[in-house]
This record gives structure tokens, C-alpha cells and sequence, in this order.
């Protein structure tokens, strides 16, 4: 197994010694015995978490601007140099391949991270344009600093965090090495992202660690990293969907609209930009109503603590997500949808989860059944279809 | 409800009950007016700022026992409630050892049987039997107790359902049920321990705030009444809130005045007003009246009966059996600020035991005698101290690098023999600081300011009489339909339209909301 380049101080930092294997990297599951304590960090102070194991990939020539935006579903072409933005990329029939974050460092330059391998594609799809696109993975370190002190801890070693906008960034100097830091992230808080030299890691790392720790700053792992991502309404590839270009059935493959991410195609309509799967989207968007909507669900203190007291049971509800989908059901017991994630949420002192339900049950407020285990029996249990996200703190976006 | 009234109800004291009962009575749609005597709301859970940057919990320093239904029903999320995780338990040894509980189940086992291998299977059984005790009595707990003694066909319905849910239990159930009610904590958990610092943890939560020792008959019911909490589930857990138990009071006064409801700070109610027996309004200290046809007061029994309301409206045996209600307070709190991190010699570089609670406590004898001055009038040579460091909990409490310490000190009588409080307050705080130099080497350095709160000064700022912190004694007879008097467990009074609502009430003290809760179920029921 592979190591990040923060993993010398991380293992001493992992007091658990649990590790988790992202891309053939170790990746804490959890630094703490406790990833609600590291939960908590996040929620109310602040956390790191390492994410060298996404896959970086430069983006660069005359074409570059052209490139993105025939091969991404989002418009690249507002976003200036020194801004990001969350994408997606879709097949030909408009389904949704991947998605991931653009940050344009200059006009005709991207930087590209990705859940999973990409060159290939890229590069196949390069070849009709003037622009290369570059490996990056390994050249850089990257960190994730998140919660409602990250841009205190930050400032107090570049003062160019301060002023950053959601979803800017800035080349920047940290303890004396050249990084990308934006403020970005996967949490729904405050938060921010550093891409730095691989070499540099380490020094930049421990003046976070120096600069956080009075202030609460702590590691956290995958377990607290899903956690707050399911809060905040982030779909994560391979929890709420899987490349299409992967699928070998219908039910395996989601359009845009299906994962809630139908926002992300503003202008579909502008004909100057073609891209890949927009004819399809056009299409869907004209014919029958979408299979499914993406919504987020949630249950009552009072309905989980009644299906366990009337079952003798205590009620302990768990606050790590639980590994399968969840069946979801209308009050007539037939299938109505499933969630593709679903935990406690320890700030929300509720259940919650995201699903994907039939149309006609994705009106907020709409009254569905999810099922449960009591007892060895199955149960199907009250919750309410809200709107995502759960938790969507004013600072996220707040300026300073 | 008549319109003659500006209000529809009106509430005495912001407290935590104060509070939850109002914004349970806004709720349901009346107009509400809460009178608190002091500059801010939350009574015995407040926070204050003692020093620029430094919180400090003056009294009250964390939350368990608060019902989950009130966190629900009131949506105290969205006015910004949040238990933040205290994830250990710390407990110092004499002998330099000590014993940390965290949140693994596995590492806690090697923990104990570090300490004691038969203590593992011990404490899982402890655990077990009594967690079978808190499920059995859960409904008794969070339901207004049945009044035995009328003849109300209603609340016979309730007694039979009572009758029902005991014969419910199997023997062994029963038999622990009443071990815990009317036994001591050492007793029972020498059934299931044999370490003496395993055994000195569970002891000593069961000490907290009551003038019993550890060996005294009645420590099992305060044990079990505090293990009548839980934090997301998990019985017997504590977190801590967001700006400490003041942070939570202005949820809850948010929660309340998002309802409707009005709070008037800086109104110390003198007395109520009656007419032919029924209640009218209150009269503030300063002659102010405000009229409506009920009036809640949260404030405990001696005070409800015997101030507020005119006794010789009331019968003399229930004017007798508040006279003999028992207060006794003997906790005080001696906060501090600190510079940093106090250093525990055998976990040199380590933090993680300061994420929770810090329990001095080492030994039950060490409890007991703690307890001994207390019976005699004075306060304990070495203090039972239940502490903890909340800025390492919730960063905001503390300027960067900075700590708050909350300790809660046992046992400290209202009542010192032949002297007074103020004469006394650093003396006892000294021996606090003692106890902490003793285990922390070098603590004295470390601390840039302290408060101290005695029981004298806990009845002069809440109104708890002789500072008891739950307003009122947990002994059997004060409890369930005996809160606060038999007949009178369903938060009325003899005077109609006259209302209680505070710990004084059932189930009883901490910061829990049912009091709160419970009443409002009865106000809205009798005047829909
Ligand atoms: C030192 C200490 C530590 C404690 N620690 C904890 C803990 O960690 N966790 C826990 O759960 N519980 C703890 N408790 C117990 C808990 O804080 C109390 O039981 C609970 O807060 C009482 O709430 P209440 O609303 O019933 O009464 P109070 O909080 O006493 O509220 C009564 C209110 O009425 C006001 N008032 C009094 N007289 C008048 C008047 N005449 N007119 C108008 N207003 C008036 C008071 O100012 C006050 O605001 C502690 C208590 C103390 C004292």
C-alpha cells in the first residue's frame, strides 16, 4: 500500500491506527477513537483531512478553455483565473460520468481534481484540441483544513486566505513553500483546501498543526469526512452513483437532473457551447419525467425512539454512516426509492439521509417510509423528504 | 382563556424550566410573559464572561439528563442547540495511576482490566442490570406522576396503569429497582466490582449535589436519577453545549420568544395576587402588577408556597410538609481560568484525558470521609472535586491556547458550624486548589483567575434555597408523587390558576426541561 506524502506525521498522529484504503493510499478511517469527537472538530472548531490520493490533472494550451468546456457539463468559460467550480462530466447519452473541481489558474490554464483516474479520457478527448493534458497526482500534497476556525488558523500564515470568496483561490506562500489554497471543500462549513509541492508537505503541515492546535484544530478520517459530507448534501462517486461509462445496466447510471445536480447546467440552451451529452439532456429535459429525484430525507427523534422502546430496545442511534443502501417505501409498503446515505446526525439530533425517490414522492415534506432492522424483523419507519442540504452554515459563504 | 388579561399566562423565573415551560405554553398558541429578577436568563445555567475571553459556567457545567422529546418537540436545532461530544473520562489516582475511559468500547476493557481483569465482564454487567433498571422506569421518568391520593376516576386510570407497568417486571428487575432506590452506591456496586478506582467513578456520580456519602442508603437513587440522562442515546452520557449551559438557556430563550413568548428580565416577583382563591397576577418588588388568569412559578417549593404565594391561602398540612421539604445544599463550583494545560505526570505530552471530565475522586473511602465534614458542619479536608477543562470541548470558551476549568466541589454545607460563608469562601477554594496541586503538579502557576460559589451564594444569585442545586433533596419521600408533596405531584397548587413548574417538581433538579414540560401538559389540559 501507498503512503501520502503527510503519512510520516499522520501515522503519529493516528491514535486509533485504523486505516482505510482509498486508491491503493492509506487513508485514516479515523484518528481518534471517536470520529463524532473528530466530527466535532470540523462542526465547531476545525480539522484537516488529507486528500493527496484525488487525482490532479493540468489542463493547459491555446485550447484549454475550449477543451473544458466541450468535455465538462458546467460552464467554464465565467469562471477567471484564480476562481474554481464544482463540475461534472457526462457521456454521450447524458449520463453522469464523474465529477469533480476546475480551478482555472490561468486563461488557458486548469487544474483538474478527480475521484478517479482520468488521463485517458482527457487525453482521448484532447486530441482534437491545441492543449495537453498533464499527470499531476503525485507533484502535489493536498490538505483539506475545514470548519468554522480554518480561516483564523490559515491567516496567521497567509494573510491572503482572509479575503478569499467561495470557491477562490490563491497562490500563496505558506511556511515558506509556494501553495494553492482555496477555499473550497467537502464539509458544507467555513473551509479550505491546500495543494502543495509533495516535497514541501511536511513543513507546511506542522505550521498548520502549530498555528490549529490552539484553537482546537484535529485530524480527522474518512468516517468524520462522510459524515459532514452527507450533511452538507455532497453526493460522493461510489455512495450516490458510479460512472456511467462503467455501467452495465440502466439502473446503474443517473442524468444530472436524477443526482440533483441539474443546477450545474445553467445556459444548457446556449448553442455555442456543445458539449458531451447535451443533446441527451435536451432530450430528457423535453420527454417523460426524470426516473428518479434526488432528495434528502429525514427521521424524527420521536419515530426512532418509539420503534426501539415499543421493541423493547434501547435506542442508540449510530452516527457513522451505515455501509448499504436503505429501502424506502410509501405508506402502502411498495418501493418507492432507496438512500444512498443515511447516518445520525449527532448536530441535526436526527437521522438523516440522501436518497434518490420516485418523482411523485420528492416534494418536501412528503411523508415516506424507510426501512430498518429491529429485532431481526424488518421495519419500515416514518421520515419526512426535505430539501438538501441539511446543514448549510451562512459562514460557508460568508465573507469575512 | 379570558380576554380581560393582557396575558394568558404568566411565568416566575427565567430558569431553564422557566423557559422550556413558557416556550411549551407559546407554542401551543398563548401569550406568555416570563418574569426573571435577575439581568439574564437561565438561572442555575448560565455562562458569563467573567474575564475577556474566558466563559465561565458559574453553576451548572454540563447537560445529560434533558429530555430528547424537548430537543424534538421545541426544535431547539434550529435556534441553535448543540451538545458538543465530551469524549473522556478522567479519574487521577493517588498513587500517580489512573484510570481514562474513552469512547471505545474495546480500549475501555483493556482500561479496566489493566486496573482489575475481573472488573471487564464486572462493569459490562453493572451496565447492563442497570441500564434494564433506567428502561423500566423510563415511562415513570418522563410521565407525570398519577396522584394516589384522589379520587378522580382519571387519575385512578393512572394508577392502574402504574400498578400495570410495575407487576410488568421480572424479579430480579424489581429486586434491583428498589437495591438502587433505597440503598447506597457502594453497596451495589460492590456486587460487580473490586477495584477501588472503578468502583470510586461510579460512586462518585452518585454523590453529585447531595448531602449522602457514598456508603449512605438513598446515593443509589441519585446515581440513578443522573443515569436517567443520555446524550444522543447513550444513557449515563454527557455533552457539553455549545457556550456552556448558558448557551443552551438562550436556545431555549430563543425557542420561547420565537413562539411569542415575552421575557422581562430585572422583575423579581414579590407575590402573587388572588381573588376569591383564584389566581390573578403577580406583584413585582417594585409594585409593578401584571395580570392573567394562570401563574406558573418555577421557582422551588419553599419559595412557591411559602413566599410567592400567601401560606394561610393554603391547607397547613401542605404548608408543613414544604416547611420540612429538605434543601441542604453543600456543592459549590470554584472556576478558573487557566494559562494552560495542567500536566498529569504519568500522561506527560498527552491531552486527550482533558476531553471530558476530570473526577477526583480516588478511593469511596476517600468520598466518605469527604462527606464525614459535612455532616459535622464544615467542609471537606480533601474535596470530591468533578471537573473539567471546557475550553478543550468548545474552543470558543477560552482565547487561543487559554482554558477554562469548571470544578464542582463536594461537599460544602450551606450551613457551617458556628461561621459563615464569607469568611470562609477562599479557605474552601484553597483546599480545592490543593486537591488539584496534589494531582497537577505546578497547577498553581497555571491559574490567572478563580470564581468561587458557595451555597450561600448559589441561593442569593438563583433562588435555590440553601443553594441546593436540584431545588430539593433527592430522598425517596421528596420524589416522584412526593415532589414536592404528596398530592401535589401534578404541578398545581390548592390555589387555582396557581402553577409549579420547577425542579421542585417532578422527576426533579439538572438541567432537564421535564419539570418545565410536564407542567405545561397540565396548563394546557386545564384551561383549553
Ligand atoms: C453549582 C451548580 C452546578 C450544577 N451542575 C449541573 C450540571 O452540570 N448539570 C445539570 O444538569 N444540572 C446541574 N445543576 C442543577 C441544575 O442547574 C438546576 O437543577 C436547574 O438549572 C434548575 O433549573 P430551574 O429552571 O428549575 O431553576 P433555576 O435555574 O433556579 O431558575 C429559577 C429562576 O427564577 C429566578 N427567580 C428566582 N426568584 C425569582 C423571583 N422572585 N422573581 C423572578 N425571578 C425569580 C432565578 O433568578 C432563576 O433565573 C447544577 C446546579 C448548581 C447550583
Amino acid at each position: 500500500m501507498r503512503t501520502t506524502p503527510f503519512y510520516p506525521r499522520l501515522r503519529e498522529l493516528n491514535h486509533s491506527h485504523m486505516w482505510g484504503n482509498w486508491a491503493g493510499y492509506l487513508s485514516a478511517t479515523k484518528y481518534d477513537l471517536s470520529s463524532k469527537h473528530e466530527y466535532f472538530g470540523v462542526r465547531n472548531a476545525a480539522g484537516f483531512f488529507d486528500t493527496s490520493p484525488l487525482n490532479k490533472y493540468w489542463i493547459r494550451g491555446r485550447d484549454a478553455e475550449r477543451l473544458c468546456s466541450y468535455a465538462f457539463a458546467r460552464d467554464i468559460r465565467p469562471v477567471r483565473p484564480g476562481r474554481a467550480q464544482y463540475t461534472l462530466w457526462c457521456d454521450d447519452a447524458g449520463f453522469v460520468m464523474e465529477d469533480g473541481v476546475v480551478f482555472r489558474t490561468a486563461g488557458d490554464e486548469f487544474l483538474l481534481t478527480a475521484a478517479e483516474p482520468n488521463l485517458g479520457y482527457l487525453r482521448g478527448l484532447a486530441r482534437a484540441f491545441d492543449a495537453e493534458i498533464v499527470e499531476a497526482t503525485e507533484d502535489f500534497a493536498s490538505l483539506a483544513v475545514q470548519g468554522p476556525r480554518s480561516r483564523d488558523i490559515l491567516a496567521q500564515l497567509t494573510p491572503d486566505v482572509v479575503d478569499l470568496p467561495y470557491f477562490g483561490f490563491a497562490e500563496t506562500k505558506v511556511a515558506g513553500s509556494q501553495v494553492l489554497c482555496s477555499r473550497t471543500g467537502f464539509s458544507g462549513d467555513l473551509g479550505f483546501e491546500l495543494f502543495i509541492p509533495a516535497d514541501q508537505a511536511l513543513p507546511v503541515l506542522d505550521a498548520i498543526i502549530e498555528a490549529g492546535t490552539p484553537h482546537g484544530l484535529r485530524p480527522y478520517g474518512e468516517e468524520a469526512l462522510n459524515m459532514t459530507r452527507i450533511e452538507a448534501g455532497l453526493p460522493l462517486f461510489g455512495y450516490e452513483f458510479t460512472s456511467s461509462r462503467y455501467a452495465f445496466t440502466h439502473e446503474e447510471r443517473f442524468t444530472p437532473d436524477e443526482l440533483g445536480l441539474g443546477w450545474t447546467l445553467r445556459g444548457l440552451d446556449d448553442p455555442t457551447r456543445p458539449f458531451i451529452g447535451r443533446e441527451a439532456i435536451l432530450a430528457e429535459r423535453a420527454g417523460a419525467e426524470a426516473r428518479w429525484r434526488t432528495v434528502g430525507i429525514t427521521m424524527t427523534w420521536r419515530d426512532y425512539y418509539d420503534l426501539h422502546a415499543s421493541n423493547g430496545l434501547l435506542a442508540i442511534p449510530d452516527e457513522v454512516p451505515v455501509p448499504w443502501e436503505v429501502m424506502i417505501y410509501d405508506a402502502e409498503g411498495s418501493r418507492i426509492g432507496y438512500a444512498t446515505s443515511f447516518m445520525y446526525s449527532p448536530i441535526l439530533q436526527r437521522h438523516v439521509g440522501i436518497a434518490r425517490v420516485r418523482p411523485s414522492h420528492a416534494e418536501p415534506g412528503s411523508e415516506v417510509f424507510v426501512e430498518q432492522t429491529v429485532n431481526h424483523e424488518y421495519v419500515n419507519v416514518r421520515a419526512l423528504v426535505t430539501t438538501l442540504p441539511f446543514y448549510n452554515p451562512p459562514r460557508k459563504v460568508a465573507a469575512r | 382563556m379570558s380576554d380581560t388579561h393582557a396575558y394568558d399566562a404568566i411565568v416566575i423565573g427565567a430558569g431553564h424550566n422557566g423557559l422550556t415551560h413558557a416556550a411549551y405554553l407559546a407554542k401551543a398558541g398563548r401569550r406568555v410573559l416570563v418574569l426573571e429578577q435577575r439581568h439574564l436568563v437561565g438561572g442555575a445555567a448560565i455562562t458569563e464572561e467573567l474575564r475577556p475571553g474566558f466563559k465561565f459556567t458559574t453553576f451548572s457545567y454540563a447537560l445529560s439528563l434533558l429530555r430528547p422529546e424537548i430537543i424534538a418537540e421545541l426544535d431547539l436545532v434550529s435556534h441553535g442547540f448543540m451538545p458538543l461530544y465530551m469524549r473522556s473520562h478522567f479519574a487521577p489516582m493517588d498513587n500517580g495511576d489512573y484510570l481514562l475511559l474513552g469512547p471505545d468500547a474495546g480500549v475501555n476493557r483493556q482500561e479496566i482490566a489493566r486496573h482489575c481483569k475481573a472488573d471487564v465482564d464486572g462493569m459490562e454487567r453493572f451496565e447492563h442490570d442497570t441500564l434494564r433498571v433506567r428502561q423500566f422506569l423510563r415511562p415513570l421518568f418522563d410521565n407525570a406522576p398519577p396522584n394516589l391520593f384522589s379520587a378522580d376516576p382519571q387519575d385512578a386510570e393512572q394508577v392502574a396503569w402504574l400498578v400495570k407497568h410495575l407487576g410488568s417486571a421480572d424479579a430480579k428487575l424489581m429486586h434491583d429497582c428498589v437495591r438502587l432506590i433505597t440503598g447506597s452506591i457502594a453497596d451495589f456496586v460492590d456486587d460487580y466490582l473490586e477495584s477501588e478506582i472503578i468502583k470510586a467513578t461510579i460512586c462518585s456520580a452518585a454523590c453529585v449535589g447531595i448531602k449522602l456519602g457514598p456508603m449512605s442508603p438513598g446515593t443509589g437513587l441519585n446515581w440513578l436519577y443522573l443515569a436517567m440522562g443520555e446524550h444522543d442515546g447513550i444513557a449515563g452520557s454527557w455533552a457539553f453545549h455549545k457556550g456552556g449551559n448558558g448557551g443552551f438557556t438562550e436556545v431555549l430563550a430563543r425557542a420561547a420568544t420565537a413562539s411569542g413568548a415575552e421575557i422581562r428580565l430585572n422583575s423579581r416577583v414579590d407575590h402573587l395576587i388572588t381573588e376569591q382563591g383564584q389566581a390573578v397576577g403577580v406583584a413585582l418588588a417594585d409594585g409593578t402588577e401584571f395580570r392573567a388568569p394562570v401563574v406558573v412559578s418555577s421557582l422551588d417549593p419553599r419559595r412557591t408556597f411559602l413566599q410567592i404565594a400567601d401560606p394561610r391561602e393554603l391547607p397547613a398540612d401542605l404548608v408543613q410538609t414544604i416547611q420540612r421539604f429538605r434543601f441542604q445544599g453543600v456543592a459549590s463550583k470554584v472556576n478558573f481560568a487557566l494559562d494552560g494545560l495542567p500536566r498529569y505526570p504519568a500522561l506527560e505530552g498527552r491531552t486527550d484525558q482533558y476531553l471530558g471530565f476530570v473526577n477526583v475522586a480516588p478511593t469511596v473511602e476517600y468520598m466518605e470521609r469527604a462527606y464525614d465534614a459535612a455532616k459535622y458542619g464544615w467542609y471537606s479536608e480533601h474535596p470530591y472535586l468533578d471537573a473539567s477543562i471546557q475550553s478543550m470541548i468548545d474552543p470558543d470558551m477560552a482565547p487561543p491556547g487559554k482554558h477554562v476549568m469548571s470544578c464542582f466541589v463536594m461537599y460544602t454545607p450551606h450551613e457551617l458550624k458556628g461561621a459563615s460563608w464569607p469568611a470562609h469562601r477562599e479557605a474552601m477554594a484553597d483546599r480545592v486548589q490543593a486537591t488539584l496541586r496534589r494531582f497537577f503538579p505546578g497547577f498553581d502557576d497555571l491559574v490567572l483567575q478563580r470564581e468561587v460559589v458557595t451555597p450561600d451564594i448559589i441561593e442569593e444569585r438563583t433562588g435555590l434555597s440553601e443553594g441546593n442545586i436540584y431545588a430539593g433533596e433527592f430522598f425517596p419521600h421528596q420524589m416522584y408523587v412526593f415532589r414536592p408533596a404528596p398530592g401535589y405531584s401534578d404541578y398545581r397548587t390548592p390555589i387555582r390558576g396557581y402553577y409549579q413548574c420547577g425542579s421542585g417538581t417532578h422527576p426533579g433538579g439538572c438541567v432537564i426541561g421535564a419539570p418545565g414540560r410536564l407542567a405545561s401538559m397540565r396548563v394546557l389540559a386545564d384551561t383549553r
